[in-house]
């Protein structure tokens, strides 16, 4: 065993100082590698943290919310449904929600009106997220006036601007309080725009959820888990779309790794030629080519994931950011949390050293069964 | 469902494995066609120099399909929130009648290549290359099974569909979704846990006998397979059962998980590495009247037995560890 290991490293040794002897050749593939591995790094780092962030956000949300149908849209929920929804075993703790959308013309944004339900709010001001002040240049103390659907002025003071922390969910939130609400969009009392449901059992939500479709036919259930689920095949779609058209960039990763590999100088093939003359064999010469795969494989995936860390978690990824994360008026400032997640390591590993190292296959034995003196006299 | 990073790095690596490989058939037949190595003809050097290009090509094709065995199985383990009921990879597989068989057949290609390589490599020992023929007819008889893995894999993630929330309508899945739990077929625990330590016992002690008399070789690989098998049930029966220290949570899969601490890579790496060897004791063993190879088969085999023999011991006592730390009771008395 140890002679073994021995061997190897002499043949690393002498891999290494033979690469070091074709320094433009070798820095050019491994700029180009390290090119396509900071690439598709980027788009993986970037799609999971989304992924990752859309969880972590809808781990507070409640495990089912009821909304009401008519005529195929989404419609308020009328007096006493709350009351009917009561006697559904399992159900832990259910609360009307009252929340709209309101366009502002002055910024052309939409903000989300919404009466939160574990804090008062003093009639007459409201607690905006900071994507909307920024848009609009509030501070705390300021008068902001709404003209209401019904054409009627509304002025509010701004009581508090939510923090920055959670702008990916409150850019464009503006907190209210109920009676404010209601009058601003001429709401009746006891009307509520939908019902959210606790379960504590996550077993039991799928059963909750059938028993509402059953005693409310002209509703909807939506399940947390079905968010959840969505988001991800939205985010594993977005992601295998952009993977696949850089598929082609990864086909001409492969045929330019294929070149390089067979276009061997007339140095390279002596060098081989003299190797073999002083009695390596076939195998031998294989094995260090292998290693100069595996070497220049490790070099460039290490400095691209490590450039595509920088670039998204630092640099909050400028170059792919528009393609993968949607936009929007009043789009929210946030961090991305560092995720590092071995699986999808191991995915990049089969989109960059895998066609890499199937590419070089054939041109790595042509040129190790390359006879001595045939080279040599060449 | 064909767009997911994981699945387009599965299919693309089945497809270069299976391109790869039929590009070698021809160079296969041409070699078991005019393969005569007293011969010293142009053709024949030719043909020499392309053994190398074929082990080498093998040797990728083996490496990639063990990361691609455990990429498969992380896969099916993420996708289980895309699914309703799923749980766990035990859960996606089961979503169309092609997950298990895909999964199934990227094993036994696994230890089909495994052992080629270890005829390939007692081939290589000996000063004739007695078995260069035979090699290359294995290689040709390997390709259908390759093409057949790849197909299911092919079958099974065009099968797969998420079960997302759609914008023109209220979506329950839940009435017509059949139950996708974790509880894969398991046999009653107190039988598989004796077969399992009997098995095992014998298994390693094949091995161990062949070490010491280079007697019984086929019983070895036998054993070995038997005892892959064997420690697969009672993974699903007892093993895991303890590790999740529930009593219907069977899946062989969530023992990966950083959840329990990774503890199913010191079962199956071993298992894979012991079965691996036991069977390659067993490939090499018709040759062992070869006359050039009179002394390399039984070298050979020995150190594959020993490892055999050593990583089934291993397997045996990391469940047996497991059953010890867990808290979990479930044979009374």
């Amino acid at each position: 065993m140890n002679a073994w290991i021995e061997k190897q490293k002499y043949l690393i040794d002498f891999t290494l100082s033979s690469l070091a002897r074709r320094k433009a050749k070798n820095l050019g593939l491994l700029l180009v590698y390290t090119l396509i591995v900071f690439l598709l790094a980027s788009v993986m780092l970037f799609t999971h943290a989304l992924r990752q962030a859309a969880a972590e956000v809808l781990v507070g949300a409640p495990e089912v919310i009821l909304q009401r149908m008519v005529a195929g849209r989404h419609d308020l929920i009328p007096p006493g449904y709350l009351e009917r929804i009561g006697r559904i075993r399992g159900v832990q703790h259910k609360e009307g929600r009252l929340w709209g959308y309101y366009y502002d013309p002055v910024v052309k944004a939409n903000y989300t009106f919404m009466v939160p339900g574990n804090q008062d709010i003093a009639a007459g001001t409201l607690l905006v997220g900071a994507g909307m002040a920024r848009a609009r240049g509030l501070a705390v103390g300021n008068l902001i006036s709404f003209r209401s659907y019904s054409g009627k002025l509304f002025s509010f003071t701004i009581a508090r601007i939510l923090p920055h922390d959670s702008e990916l969910v409150s850019a464009d939130l503006v907190l209210i309080s109920e009676a404010d609400f209601r009058s601003f969009f001429a709401i009746a009392p006891g009307y509520f725009t939908d019902i959210a449901l606790s379960v504590a059992n996550p077993l039991e939500v799928r059963n909750v959820a059938a028993k509402l479709s059953q005693q409310f036919p002209d509703s909807r259930p939506i399940l947390r888990e079905e968010i959840l689920r969505t988001y991800e095949s939205i985010f594993n779609w977005r992601e295998g779309i952009v993977l696949a058209l850089a598929s082609l960039a990864i086909l001409a990763f492969a045929i330019f790794a294929w070149e390089k590999a067979s276009g061997l100088s007339a140095d390279e093939k002596r060098e081989i030629g003299i190797l073999k003359a002083i009695g390596w064999e076939t195998g031998d010469v294989l094995k260090m080519k292998f290693w100069e795969g595996a070497l220049v494989s490790l070099a460039a995936f290490l400095i691209g994931y490590l450039a595509a860390y920088l670039h998204v978690f630092r640099f909050s990824s400028s170059l792919f950011a528009p393609v993968l994360k949607g936009w929007a008026v009043l789009y929210p400032r946030f961090e991305l949390s560092p995720v590092i997640d071995g699986f999808q390591v191991a995915t990049l590993f089969f989109f960059t050293v895998f066609p890499y190292a199937a590419a070089t296959l054939v041109p790595i034995w042509r040129a190790a069964i390359a006879d001595p003196d045939a080279v040599m006299r060449g | 469902m064909i767009f997911q990073p994981a699945i387009i790095a599965l299919l693309l690596a089945s497809l270069v494995c299976v391109g790869l490989l039929l590009a070698a058939a021809p160079l296969a037949i041409d070699i078991i066609r005019h393969w005569d190595i007293h011969s010293g003809s142009e053709r024949q050097l030719l043909l020499e120099r392309r053994t190398y290009l074929l082990s080498t090509l093998l040797s990728f094709i083996f490496a990639t399909q063990l990361v691609a065995l455990l990429l498969f199985v992380f896969n099916a383990d993420r996708m289980s929130s895309l699914f309703v009921g799923a749980m766990c990879a035990v859960g996606t597989l089961k979503v169309n009648a092609f997950g298990f068989p895909a999964l199934i057949a990227q094993i036994v290609v696994f230890f089909l290549a495994s052992s080629w390589l270890v005829i390939n490599h007692v081939d290589t020992l000996a000063h004739d290359y007695p078995l260069v023929r035979v090699k290359y007819l294995l290689l040709l008889i390997l390709l259908p099974f390759l093409v057949a893995a790849a197909m299911l894999q092919l079958r099974y993630f065009l099968g797969l569909k998420a079960d997302v929330i759609t914008s023109c309508c209220g979506s329950l899945f839940s009435e017509e979704a059949p139950g996708l739990t974790a509880d894969a077929a398991a046999s009653p625990p107190l039988p598989t846990m004796i077969v399992f330590y009997l098995t095992l016992t014998l298994a390693a002690g094949a091995g161990v006998l062949y070490r010491l008399r280079q007697r019984a070789a086929w019983l070895v690989a036998l054993l070995s397979g038997a005892a892959f098998v064997v420690t697969i049930a009672g993974v699903l029966s007892f093993v895991s059962l303890y590790v999740y220290e529930h009593p219907h949570h069977h899946c062989p899969f969530c023992l990966l998980k950083p959840e329990y601490s990774y503890q199913g890579y010191w079962l199956y790496l071993p298992l894979f590495l012991a079965t691996a060897a036991g069977l390659g004791v067993g490939a090499v063993q018709p040759f062992a009247r070869v006359p050039s190879l009179e002394s390399v088969v039984p070298a050979v085999g020995r150190r594959l037995a020993t490892v055999a023999a050593a990583m089934f011991v291993l397997v045996a006592a990391v469940a047996s560890l497991m059953i010890l730390k867990s808290r979990l009771i479930l044979l009374e008395g």
